[in-house]
């Protein structure tokens, strides 16, 4: 079987999220035509979604096809997201210097193989070096976390 | 005439104060280096450095964030000429003929061309700014909330239609960035709409992690696992003198790249990178000796360059005039000026003088700026190119992550540009311009105020809109241009949008990078 085009496939997405905003906004009150309430404009921003959608799946049946997309980095992407994930679930509970040092090895060291050595000096450097400038220069406060890191 | 010279005059006594100006030199150098950097355009270099402006007060966070936008013009062409790497979208007719002289050995007369239009066009186009934004601010002042509606509808259509690719994806984006924007407190009723009983989404998904993640961190996660290998090659400085022909053949198209970019800039859409294509291809169809083009003809470089300069201070007319952004960057602005307490709109010039005129006489030194930095430092600049890439996107993503958590101490935000990166990292996969959703979430807010002020100032008449002729002219074009981009989906026709190479169907696509 011929997989969908890309068209076909975001069109597809994009309808059921349509659908979920619209279902979503029934609890909000619509208002009326004439005096919209809060939950008139989502739904009209709702149903063009859904429009455009359908538009997407309609117009897109000649267009270039998911399988034709070459996702060869999704490894690399994946792992940069998981330390985007763990950044935000330390940077407040480990502090800001030690979540972004740790951060650093971790994409510099284990993805791209570079020397401990290496990774652990710029990791050092870069998170106090950054949180000098923006801490104390830019007056912007950071979470220092339990060990005052 | 005297008034604006005065004016000008109270924007250069606040351009050269020192704060100001050490901002603007830092905007045009954190912008060249941007422009130079292949994978980091301006859209993302501003995201990335968003957050590194809240410190700072209003026009200083606008003079820096500008000369990022406009250095980034500079910066890109010369690793287009050096070494046939476009540094952002807008650079990549420059690699053309730009790459062809350096391999004739004419790599500093293109440099020297390259920058030198830029500045002329930058110049110029600055000025033509300075003229035509006070009067239509003032123009503007006329608006009320219906013309408000339609103009920001207008924004939205015509940045759909002018994005490459069929109009109903540009749409379903601009949709999307608008349902984002719904997103919070209602400002008329004090009702929380889609918080899901999380206090920090009450204010509303913020436009900087979502601006850093759809554009900084997608960016990171498309060219992750990447090996970027540069034979860097810096020329001169004695050889970066144009010969008397060379000058001969460039002006015209310099004159002509600041025309067509200031006016395409002022267009909804990706004028940077429209201009440079369009520029060169009147050049090449203008040239006695078409030929030339794509072996080293000079015309390729000076119109493109001068093109795309032009446009930068073109897309900043409507936002700083109308408080309406015709693109992600201004759209990206804007956030920051309202992040600063700033309203924007027709009346900002008036309430805010000392920040339009600052802005203004800030991008006149910014120019000469990077006349000076671009051609003698032109190798330090290329030497950038030998940071491994491996070392420069960590160091990029704990910086996001830094300036988003920076915005409200919110680690939510965090978890907000994470998604919104996984999100611009597949639409971006899948060919969607993605320009259209941040601008749906900038204007999201004031065009559902000004549509329902305009209704309760009409009792509920939808007539209002069509029978104020302002409003119904906007209206009428919006529509034009949505029936004609929805006549090419129905009937396979290239039409307007195929001629100037927005309908990739039609052949080419400026939005798309090489």
């Amino acid at each position: 079987m011929r997989s969908l085009t890309i068209d076909q496939a975001a069109g597809a997405f994009f309808t059921a999220f349509s659908l979920f905003v619209l279902w979503e906004s029934r609890k909000i009150p619509f208002g009326f035509l004439a005096e919209p309430g809060p939950g008139a404009m989502p739904t009209l921003l709702a149903f063009t979604l859904l429009a455009c959608s359908i538009g997407l799946v309609v117009g897109g049946r000649f267009g270039k096809r998911m399988s034709a997309i070459a996702w060869t980095e999704w490894r690399h992407a994946l792992f940069i997201l998981g330390t985007c994930a763990f950044m935000a679930l330390a940077l407040e509970r480990l502090g800001y210097r030690l979540t972004i040092f740790v951060a650093l090895i971790v994409l510099v060291a284990v993805l791209e193989k570079k020397s401990w050595i290496a990774s652990v000096v710029f990791a050092a450097c870069f998170s106090f070096a950054s949180y000098y400038v923006f801490n104390a220069l830019l007056q912007v406060p950071l979470p220092q976390g339990p060990l005052g890191l | 005439m005297v008034e604006i010279l005065q004016n000008l005059a109270t924007g250069f006594a606040t351009a050269l104060s020192p704060d100001v100006l050490v901002y603007a030199f830092a905007g045009c150098l954190v912008g060249t280096l941007v422009g130079v950097l292949p994978g980091v355009g301006p859209l993302a270099g501003i995201s990335l450095l968003l957050p590194a402006t809240f410190g700072l007060n209003a026009t200083s966070a606008i003079v820096l964030l500008a000369g990022i936008y406009y250095g980034a013009m500079y910066g890109g062409s010369t690793t287009s000429i050096l070494m046939r790497i476009p540094g952002e979208a807008a650079s990549v007719m420059t690699c053309i003929d730009g790459y062809a002289m350096t391999q004739k050995g004419r790599a500093g007369a293109a440099l020297a061309i390259a920058a030198v239009g830029s500045f002329v066009a930058g110049t110029l186009s600055v000025l033509a700014l300075m003229l035509l934004a006070p009067p239509l601010a003032e123009f503007a002042l006329r608006f009320g909330p219906p013309e408000q509606f339609a103009l920001l509808l207008l924004g939205l259509l015509v940045l759909a239609y002018m994005t490459s690719g069929p109009i109903t994806r540009s749409l379903t984006m601009a949709a999307l960035g608008l349902l984002l924007g719904m997103v919070g407190m209602d400002t008329m009723t004090g009702l929380f709409r889609f918080d899901y009983g999380l206090a920090e989404l009450g204010d509303g998904i913020g436009v900087v992690p979502v601006a850093v993640g759809l554009f900084g961190v997608s960016e990171i996660l498309l060219s992750a696992g990447q090996a970027i290998k540069t034979d860097v090659r810096s020329p001169r400085l004695r050889e970066l003198l144009p010969n008397r022909q060379e000058w001969r053949e460039s002006a015209a198209p310099i004159g002509r790249g600041t025309v067509l970019g200031f006016l395409i800039g002022i267009l909804p859409g990706p004028g940077h990178i429209i201009s440079s294509f369009v520029s060169y291809s009147i050049e090449r169809r203008l040239s006695r000796h078409p030929e030339r083009f794509g072996h080293g003809a000079v015309e390729g470089v000076a119109g493109p360059e001068s093109a795309n300069n032009s446009a930068t201070s073109g897309a900043l007319v409507p936002m700083l005039a109308l408080g309406l952004p015709s693109g992600a960057v201004p759209a990206i602005m804007l956030a920051a000026m309202m992040i600063h307490g700033i309203a924007p709109g027709p009346l900002l010039i008036q309430e805010q003088p000392a920040l339009f005129w600052g802005v203004i006489a800030s991008m006149y030194v910014g120019n000469a700026v990077l006349l000076i930095l671009n051609l003698p430092l032109v190798g330090i600049f290329v030497n950038i190119l030998r940071v491994p890439y491996s070392y420069l996107y960590p160091s990029l993503l704990a910086f996001a992550t830094l300036g988003v958590y920076a915005v409200n101490n919110s680690v939510v935000d965090v978890w907000i540009m994470a998604g919104a990166g996984v999100v611009g990292y597949i639409l971006r996969k899948l060919d969607f311009e993605i320009a259209p959703i941040i601008l749906g979430l900038v204007l999201a807010p004031m065009l559902e105020l000004n549509f329902r002020q305009a209704l309760a100032m009409s009792a509920g008449s939808y007539s209002i809109f069509f029978t104020r002729p302002i409003s119904a002219v906007m209206l009428v074009i919006g529509l034009t241009l949505l029936l004609l981009g929805m006549r090419s989906i129905f009937s396979g026709a290239a039409g307007s949008r195929g001629i100037i190479g927005l309908d990739p169907s039609a052949g080419g696509e400026p939005g798309a990078k090489p």
